[in-house]
């Protein structure tokens, strides 16, 4: 484990998972011999070089990476400043960054000799990208989704059983994400011996925060090479969303000693922050504790969680990942938030200027793409991570718009 | 110093018999109801009460406990309703211990500093955080123990005999052994491997050590008792409470009959075994 140093934002956690006063391990004690298990695991295959062997063979071979980073000319000319770069994620295998992390933890699941694979999963990129790689490993694979989401994203859960994986429908609470997450514990602490969680976003107790994090950070190292290769140098700007936050650290970490680089990060506002109904949990919560670990958290005054709301199933979480929530807190990162509204808007626009159609998730990065790159120079280059593709989300913009699929 | 649960413990040592320990949810399914229930448990036969404070996402509870939760938050209870419960209760009762059970997030947010004066002050004598374990003392645990609350940690079948030095080292007032990896109120424990498990667990502390998650009923609380300090009853009784209620969910004239018998009849299973004080 490394020390916290001076004058880095990378070393972080410190031994006890700790980003500052975020993260942490806030688990029951059935959990915590698991979790310190899987730490001294991921430590160890970390380190060894086969371990790295095989992840770099099926990034390429399975995942198609390394993804392109792609001058979007069209959008760059529309708004007239800063010169644009997609960082195409949607085009891994299952369309969408999540298997970047799954294929670290699926790997190291085998290590651990772990029978049985489960996940909770918002949109289903992250469940889709587990059940995926469970058919590849030939492992049973039991996947957490709330009520609401199966509804909302059924070609996804199509998809999970087309792949062999049980989806698991959860009726509590407010049936999305968060208590997915709940019943995802719930089963953990009833199978402890022969099953791994296998978490899809940079949130949870340590050592997930910073192992998922590490698997994604492949998104920026590339970027780094690309930008490179493409410019000769390194870019001005970064931009993602955020709903756990788990593709905008994989950007974002190669880059943070990088100070001078912008970093924005965009929450889901929902119907709008001043509204309540969005899950905008750094510009609309505080700190507190959940899933294992403290970080910003959308609740009332008594430390009730409340539910989240956001037009993309992926965002909608009352949460985000206790390293985001240090990155703000530290102002290395800006965090933003764009609208239910302003989503759909972005995501027909980039669907019709570059002939590609984004999750709902980083049109919300989009949204704010369009109003920061107006005023930057043109030399300034601005990436932005298209973490996932938005075939899944079809028929749910077609209804917002107005008529469905026709 | 001593608690209200070192006096209890003690005091049952002597009688030579184990301790009924009854949870329910504080405000389950209104703060009226729950209040009549809890000044009746003492009376009915329980040791030591432990009170949920219900949290929106109860990670370690099974269907029952969450249901409970849900129909006290939906019935206003808040934390500062909770220690309002104890303080009413304290009026006609000072010696029956109270503990309080639940989540973290509520108690940070209420401030910790602030819960822990309010909480010695209204009569709390110690506290379960379920998402607190050892790694996290310095959050809870150990002001708590400054303030002279009990911090009763949980103990589960993962905690094996290299763990449970650090999950034992700052637990004061009593062990609570979770008798299977899961959630509350679902699987039944084997009583001859919950004993060997009480037995290694005694092997570490001489504090009592109390058995929950699964006991259901007199005869199961009985074979508990045999080798437990405690047992603990939580799902049955507020499976019991639901059965009571109209299709709304609010309590009928039925409700704190129904949650009352239960606990006499177990607390007979519980006194039925007799034992010779162990040291």
């Amino acid at each position: 484990m490394s020390v916290q140093q001076p004058n880095t934002f990378r070393a972080g956690p410190d031994e006890s998972g700790h980003f500052g006063i975020y993260g942490g391990r806030f688990v029951a004690e059935t959990l915590m011999p698991l979790i310190l298990d899987l730490e001294q695991a991921y430590a160890q295959a970390r380190k060894d070089p086969s371990f790295q062997k095989d992840m770099d063979s099926y990034s390429k071979h399975y995942i198609g990476r390394p993804s392109p980073l792609y001058f979007a000319e069209r959008m760059t000319q529309h708004l007239r400043g800063a010169k644009i770069y997609f960082k195409r994620e949607e085009l891994n295998h299952t369309g969408a960054h999540k298997v970047n992390n799954v294929l670290g933890q699926i790997l190291l699941a085998r290590r651990m000799g772990k029978k049985r694979i489960i996940a909770e999963t918002g949109a289903g990129m992250h469940g889709v990208a587990t059940a995926t790689l469970c058919a590849r490993f030939g492992l049973p694979c039991v996947v957490y989704m709330g009520a609401v989401d199966v509804e909302r994203q059924k070609p996804n859960v199509f998809r999970m059983k087309m792949l062999g994986a049980e989806v698991r429908p959860v009726e509590a609470g407010s049936k999305t994400l968060k208590d997915a997450m709940n019943e995802a514990l719930r089963d953990w602490v009833t199978n402890v011996e022969d099953t791994f969680y296998c978490i899809g976003t940079v949130a949870g107790p340590h050592p997930y925060p910073m192992m998922v994090r590490d698997f994604q950070s492949i998104i920026g190292r590339e970027t780094r090479e690309q930008m490179q290769e493409a410019e000769g140098r390194l870019p001005d700007s970064l931009i993602a969303c955020i709903g756990g936050g788990s593709n905008a650290m994989g950007l974002f970490h190669p880059f943070l000693d990088d100070t001078q680089i912008e970093i924005y990060g965009v929450e889901a506002a929902g119907h709008g922050l001043l509204t309540g109904l969005h899950a905008a949990s750094i510009a609309g919560g505080r700190p507190g504790v959940l899933h294992g670990n403290r970080t910003y958290l959308l609740m009332d005054d008594d430390g009730q969680i409340k539910d989240a709301h956001s037009i993309s199933a992926g965002l909608d979480y009352p949460g985000i990942g206790p390293e985001h929530a240090w990155l703000h807190d530290i102002k290395r990162v800006q965090y933003l938030s764009a609208t239910d509204d302003e989503a759909l808007k972005a995501f027909q626009l980039c669907s019709q200027l570059e002939g590609i159609i984004p999750a709902l998730e980083p049109a919300h990065a989009l949204a704010r793409v369009m109003d920061l790159a107006p005023k930057k120079p043109k030399d300034h280059l601005m990436v932005i991570n298209l973490s996932g593709r938005g075939d899944k989300d079809l028929d749910s913009v077609a209804q917002h718009l107005g008529g469905g699929l026709k | 110093m001593t608690t209200r649960i070192d006096r209890r413990f003690a005091g049952l040592k002597i009688e030579g018999r184990a301790a009924l320990v009854t949870f329910l949810t504080a405000g389950d399914p209104d703060y009226a109801t729950s209040l009549a229930i809890l000044k009746n448990l003492p009376a009915a036969g329980a040791d030591v009460i432990e009170l949920g404070m219900p949290f929106t996402d109860p990670m370690a509870d099974g269907p029952a406990i969450q249901a409970s939760s849900q129909r006290a938050l939906k019935g206003g209870q808040t934390l500062k309703k909770t220690l309002e419960l104890i303080r009413e209760f304290r009026k006609g009762d000072n010696d029956t211990p109270i503990v309080l059970m639940g989540y973290y997030n509520p108690i940070y947010i209420y401030g910790v500093d602030r819960f822990l004066v309010d909480a010695k002050a209204t009569g709390v004598d110690g506290l379960i955080v379920v998402d607190l374990p050892p790694e996290e003392d310095t959050e809870l645990c150990l002001p708590a123990l400054k303030a002279g609350l009990n911090f009763i940690r949980l103990a589960t079948p993962t905690t094996d005999d290299k763990r449970l030095p650090a999950v034992l080292a700052n637990t004061s007032g009593f062990v609570y052994y979770v008798s299977i990896t899961g959630i509350t109120g679902t699987a039944a424990p084997n009583a001859a491997r919950v004993n060997d498990a009480v037995a290694r667990i005694k092997r570490h502390t001489s504090l009592p050590v109390a058995v929950g998650f699964g006991v259901r009923d007199a005869a199961r609380a009985r074979a508990i008792a045999e080798g437990a300090d405690g047992v603990v009853v939580g799902s049955a009784l507020i499976d019991a409470l639901r059965e009571t209620l109209d299709k709304d969910g609010k309590a009928t004239g039925a409700t704190v009959k129904a949650v009352t018998n239960l606990v006499a009849s177990l607390a007979e299973g519980v006194r039925s075994v007799r034992r010779v004080a162990a040291e």
